[in-house]
């Protein structure tokens, strides 16, 4: 099956925080930039890295207000309540429509992140910089998150 | 399962078109938009899928994803909170 148009516009987003509501922003903003025709690479670097590791996804905190949790499980419940997608669906649907998840190589070295501790399932190539730069060199959206 | 049914038949005669329907109803952004590419992507050339919804933006975006994607809305249906787009993919 292939699309009746061509899908050139790219979206290039590097995932530096590891933030909730961060990864959220990502997420939803790759997902949209997949559902309106774009390619879209997210490059997961520094504390963004740590979502992907196996059962790292939902594990952040949140940016502005998490006082120890309390802030975090407050707005998880107002998300439930307002019916918002949970991240793991949220990845799962970006790979379904052929996002592409890179890894930073040097994080893992920094942090000691082992290939097998994550999600390899979701994550299509293991880079540094110029893979980064590569991607975004003709990509019409860029963002770093 | 019953998919892969409507594509055999697709292939086997050639011109029989598939009516998907997508209900997103209570859904919020982004999930409207993504599972009606989800179902566009899945979909034959030529069959209709129609998306139902209540999320308010997601009924002005998914006909602008349709024009980026070169795909023909051929009805829109809206009653109170609720809206229908049907698109031919």
């Amino acid at each position: 099956m292939t699309d009746t148009a061509d899908i050139t516009d790219k979206a290039v987003i590097i995932v530096h925080s590891g933030d909730m509501d961060k990864l959220y922003s990502a997420l939803i903003v790759g997902n949209g930039a997949l559902a309106m025709g774009m390619d879209v690479s997210m490059y997961f670097t520094f504390w963004g890295l740590q979502r992907l590791k196996k059962g790292g996804l939902e594990k952040g905190p949140l940016s502005k207000m998490h006082m120890l949790g309390l802030g975090k499980w407050m707005i998880n419940k107002r998300m439930k309540a307002a019916n918002v997608a949970p991240l793991e669906k949220l990845m799962n649907d970006y790979k379904e429509l052929g996002g592409r998840i890179l890894a930073c190589e040097m994080t893992m070295e920094i942090m000691g992140v082992k290939v097998e501790e994550l999600r390899t399932e979701w994550i299509d190539e293991y880079g540094a910089v110029g893979t980064y730069i590569n991607e975004a060199r003709d990509a019409k959206i860029t963002l770093f998150i | 399962m019953v998919l892969h049914h409507i594509y055999d038949l697709h292939k086997f005669m050639g011109k029989t078109m598939a009516e998907i329907e997508i209900d997103t109803r209570g859904e919020t952004c982004p999930v409207p938009l993504v599972e009606c590419r989800k179902a566009l992507k899945k979909a034959s050339a030529g069959d209709e899928v129609t998306i139902l919804g209540t999320h308010p933006a997601s009924k002005k975006e998914i006909p602008m994803a349709c024009k980026a994607l070169g795909l023909e809305i051929i009805g829109v249906e809206e009653k109170d909170e609720e809206w229908k787009i049907k698109i031919r993919r």
